[in-house]
């Protein structure tokens, strides 16, 4: 099985329909279909939390609830909230969306020689919750082992369409509450020797020629989060070749912990972080799949990779993410490049200028 | 702050046995010991990338011709706002460079200046071109025309009748100077052009750094650089004829190469042989004018003169052929890769900056195939006709007992050539034996033993203090000396140990057991498959090219000839790593990194084959990626996934 109305495989035929994944798995269908190397899973469709909230039996409580909230009221908005959540997370899925959902999740298993920990992540629909952008950090549970770990996970991610940022965010947009709706991927747990993030244009600069790479050892969430200072290259887009390295410090790295199946954050030796965490040709590999995204989207992507380090070399790098690019792409490709004085003209004067320039005498 | 030079030439005694070197040259070419204080002041490089030996006396020539016409046109015709010519010295017998800036008051002057000039240059570029086709042309046939007969016995009868007036030994005299005069006029031809096929080259590379910021040089070199020049002819030539002599069956006639007389007599001999033999002679003129030198050196050999040697690489290229290989360059993809890359940086351009680049890129591109093809007509051809001549004079004054080996005259001054023609004259004149007979044979070989003993120093990389940063436009272009190259130089790079650092002159990666060449003569001893480390290469090595899988040299920029060459047949190469070729044992493994500019000794390798795959993967990587994205997007059926993706591709 691959597709109901509440699951889709990320390899399935079916075309990513953003209503029913959310943006999240919508990319990663997408990618996948690609041809990209994104991690094996499924999404968990908006159709699953639609029926889930329909059982439940709680859509005229949230509405109520939300109704005549103040968004400056930060005392009330986190009560409804808490009280939101915890209807969310006490309740039972529904037994067809719950039968799909386990016959979804062992048909991943069976995949593999032996059970694999997985990551839930939510995939929300459009602007129901606060920046896309951060979508990757708010909702992500690593390394969770086990069908009943991976459930109350799902609803955890469904819950989090009311954390008080959510709903402040909704109320100060002015973004109705009908129809709010959140899908959840499931994907195989890459197991990250490093891992990191890549923009398809120079953030810095707005120069859209070069593609830059953030990367760390272990999982990417360190980097993703902010909490570790990551290596940091530059690569032309065009020529795939390095133009500027400099090492992060990266003293910590997220790396699994079998003695309590999950993770433990660990130090990084000196003589780690003295080196870049990635090889010049896995350099090339993240950018070119980093290129390739740019060029399947059609616009400046922000992706997120890891290197397996249960694969072999050469089939290691895996995308976990990609979307767009929102703070420098969101002007004119022209305002993007950088803001030099460049002379339209061409011919004698500006070959005169270049050689001054050259030459250190303009 | 110790500021790290390298050392004064007044500091550094010369090799054993080179004791009075200096007198070999002429004064204003070695560093007198009464300007120490100003030689002292400048900044002198090694120009090893064209004179990589110990230059004979004679052999002055040719950086005295060339580097005071590059001089003469920056400074005299076309007034380069900020640069002047370069000064050139002889130290321990190799060749320094100091770049001679303008003053700063007087660089605005010379901008309008320059723009008359070098304007109507580059806006009547094909016209002009043409006419140099043809003064260069002429200039060789009139080298060509030159003799160097000994002297008759006595004046020809008809010219004693009708009047002449005058003997052979003054149009003997005569024609030593015309020798020399049409090469000075040919060297001055060489850079009526080139300097400003460098300027325009130029404009485009500090736009594409000025929108692009770091991007890499050999992007910008891809995209200006043909793929059809006739520097590379010659080397297509042999190609050509090695698969006509397929066609027509003659592959079994090749067995014995180093044998040209016999082996085109046999296939002159042969059905189908004369055929053979009309596209040979076809090519051989002007094609063969090649010299697997840099037409530098009395002793470069050119294949005209050395028939074995285009005879052996059309038997390497029959035998590909016949083990199924591809022996052509890769010009449908490189045309392809061209496009890609232009393509791909237009791409993300305004309208505005996209005229101007489109503008930049089209003048570069018309003005460019004379910084290739110039090549072939001076340092080939026309050089290649020049030493012929003057070794025939040589060889002549050696019969008439003036120094003992044909190459003895390479030993003197080209002025003193002069004065030993004149006493040469003069005995046949008297009546009475000539002096030089009784002086020259002992001089040339206590002057060879000096040549020898030079030759067993290397030379400094540079002399005196270098300046804070190198600005200078043409050493940054030609010879590749950037402000980092100078402090590998200095050791101060902190590059590994087993580490090479250089220009990532030509993209790709390879791994292969290193083949260390020297000097043209050890060519035979590269190997399929070897990684070629050399000093610096010349552009008739192309026949090893498709041999070998990367290169390594020790100097040259991104438009040295390994460089140009390199990126035309696909490979990787690093250059101007300062001492790879010195530090680099034959045998050892490398791997080149040609996207980086790094070379790595690796200790412990992987097999033969395996490294043979990496090579052929990593040599495509770029336009495979390409290619696998076309292939991977064609569908356009996941346009609409998502609003905000489509946002910012309507930008």
């Amino acid at each position: 099985m691959t597709t109901t109305p509440y699951i889709q495989f990320f390899d399935g035929a079916e075309a990513p329909n953003h209503e029913l994944l959310g943006g999240k798995c919508a990319s990663l269908v997408a990618l996948t279909q690609a041809g990209m190397p994104v991690p094996p899973g499924f999404a968990i469709t908006t159709a699953s939390y639609d029926a889930f909230i329909a059982a439940a039996g709680i859509e005229h409580d949230i509405h109520t609830l939300l109704a005549d909230l103040d968004a400056d009221d930060v005392v009330e908005v986190d009560r409804v909230s808490a009280q939101l959540r915890f209807e969310i997370e006490s309740r039972p899925v529904p037994a067809d969306v719950r039968a799909d959902f386990v016959a979804a999740y062992h048909a991943l298993q069976a995949r593999f020689g032996e059970p694999v920990p997985v990551a839930v992540r939510s995939s929300a629909t459009a602007e129901d919750l606060p920046d896309a952008s951060f979508a990757g950090q708010q909702d992500t549970y690593l390394w969770l082992n086990g069908i009943e770990d991976v459930t109350e996970h799902i609803r955890r991610c469904w819950a989090s369409l009311f954390t008080s940022r959510a709903i402040t965010y909704r109320l100060k947009n002015n973004i109705p509450n009908e129809g709010l709706s959140m899908a959840v991927a499931v994907q195989k747990m890459v197991n990250a020797r490093a891992a990191g993030v890549a923009i398809t244009m120079d953030p810095t600069t707005g120069d859209r020629s070069k593609i830059v790479i953030e990367a760390s050892y272990g999982l990417g969430e360190l980097v993703v989060s902010g909490l570790v200072t990551p290596d940091n290259v530059t690569v032309d887009k065009i020529m795939l070749m390095v133009v500027k390295r400099v090492i992060g410090s990266k003293h910590a790295e997220l790396v699994p912990d079998p003695a309590n199946a999950g993770l433990v954050e660990l130090e990084v030796s000196a003589a780690r972080r003295a080196v870049l965490s990635i090889s010049e040709s896995e350099i090339t590999a993240i950018a070119t799949i980093a290129k390739k995204a740019e060029k399947h989207f059609r616009c400046p992507q922000d992706i997120e990779w890891a290197l397996d380090r249960d694969l072999p070399d050469g089939a290691n790098l895996l995308l976990l993410q990609s979307r767009p690019e929102t703070v420098h792409s969101s002007g004119s490709t022209a305002d993007a490049a950088p803001a030099a004085a460049v002379t339209g003209q061409f011919g004698i004067e500006s070959i005169t200028r270049s050689l001054l320039i050259q030459a250190g005498k303009a | 702050m110790t500021e790290k030079s390298f050392p004064s030439p007044y500091d550094q005694a010369p090799a054993a046995g080179a004791e009075g070197w200096k007198d070999l040259y002429a004064y204003n070419l070695v560093f007198q010991q009464n300007r120490r204080e100003v030689e002292e002041g400048k900044f002198w490089f090694c120009d090893s990338q064209h004179w990589p030996t110990v230059t004979k006396p004679f052999e002055t020539i040719g950086f005295e011709f060339a580097v005071s016409c590059l001089g003469q046109y920056n400074t005299r015709h076309l007034l380069i706002p900020p640069a002047n010519g370069i000064e050139f010295r002889i130290h321990n017998g190799y060749v320094f460079m100091s770049p001679v800036g303008v003053p700063e008051a007087e660089i605005a002057a010379r901008v309008p200046e320059f723009m008359a000039r070098a304007g109507h240059y580059f806006q009547n570029w094909e016209t002009l071109l043409e006419q140099w086709q043809g003064k260069i042309h002429g200039t060789i046939d009139e080298l060509n025309a030159l003799s160097f007969a000994a002297l008759p016995d006595k004046v020809d009868i008809n010219d004693v009748t009708s009047g002449k007036g005058t003997g052979p030994n003054n149009d003997l005299l005569a024609r030593y100077d015309e020798l020399i005069a049409l090469t000075y006029r040919a060297w001055q031809y060489h850079f009526e052009f080139l300097n400003l096929g460098y300027v325009a080259y130029l404009d485009f590379f500090s736009f594409c750094t000025e929108v692009f910021p770091g991007i890499p040089d050999q992007a910008v070199a891809k995209m200006v650089q043909g793929v059809d020049m006739e520097l590379f002819r010659p080397d297509d030539e042999l190609k050509k004829l090695a698969k006509l002599a397929v066609e027509l069956g003659l592959t079994g006639l090749f067995g014995d190469t180093e044998n040209p007389e016999a082996t085109l007599a046999g296939l002159a001999a042969a059905s189908g042989g004369t055929e053979w033999i009309a596209a040979f002679t076809e090519a051989k003129d002007p094609w063969f004018n090649f010299t697997v030198g840099n037409g530098f050196y009395a002793h470069d050999k050119y294949w005209i003169d050395h028939l074995e040697l285009p005879l052996g690489y059309i038997r390497d290229y029959i035998g590909r052929l016949q083990n199924g290989q591809i022996i052509d360059r890769p010009v449908a993809e490189l045309v392809a890769e061209r496009d890609r890359i232009t393509e791909e940086y237009c791409e993300l351009l305004s309208p505005e900056q996209l005229a101007a680049f489109e503008g930049k890129l089209g003048l570069a591109r018309q003005v460019y195939p004379y910084v290739e093809n110039h090549n072939f007509y001076i340092e080939h051809w026309t050089m290649g006709v020049f030493w012929r001549k003057a070794r025939e004079l040589s060889a002549m004054l050696q019969q008439q007992g003036f120094w003992a080996d044909a190459d003895g005259m390479f030993f003197l001054r080209r002025d003193e050539v002069r004065e030993a023609l004149f006493d040469y004259v003069t005995g046949w004149a008297v009546g009475a034996p000539a002096i030089g007979p009784s002086y020259w044979p002992e001089e040339v070989e206590r002057r060879r033993g000096i040549v020898d003993a030079l030759q067993q120093q290397r030379p400094q990389p540079a002399l005196n203090t270098p300046p804070a940063v190198i600005t200078e436009p043409f050493t940054l272009m030609l010879w590749g000396i950037t402000s980092d190259q100078i402090k590998n130089w200095l050791g101060d790079s902190d590059a590994p140990e087993g580490e090479f650092r250089g220009m990532a002159a030509s993209s790709g990666v390879a791994e292969g057991p290193a083949r260390v060449i020297s000097s043209s003569d050890q060519l035979s001893e590269v190997r399929e498959g070897d990684i070629l480390v050399a000093p610096v290469t010349a552009p008739s090595w192309g026949p090893i090219f498709g041999k070998i899988r990367a290169t390594v040299t020790d100097i040259g920029g991104m438009m040295s000839h390994a460089a140009i060459v390199c990126r035309e047949y696909g490979m990787p190469a690093v250059t101007g790593t300062g001492t790879a070729s010195s530090q680099i044992v034959t045998g050892q493994w490398l791997r080149v990194d040609g996207n980086n500019g790094t070379v790595t000794i690796v200790e412990e390798h992987a097999t033969e084959e395996r490294a043979a795959e990496d090579h052929v993967h990593d040599l495509t990587l770029a336009g495979d990626a390409a290619m696998q994205l076309e292939q991977t997007l064609e569908p356009a059926g996941f346009e609409a996934i998502d609003g905000t993706v489509f946002e910012g591709s309507h930008a």
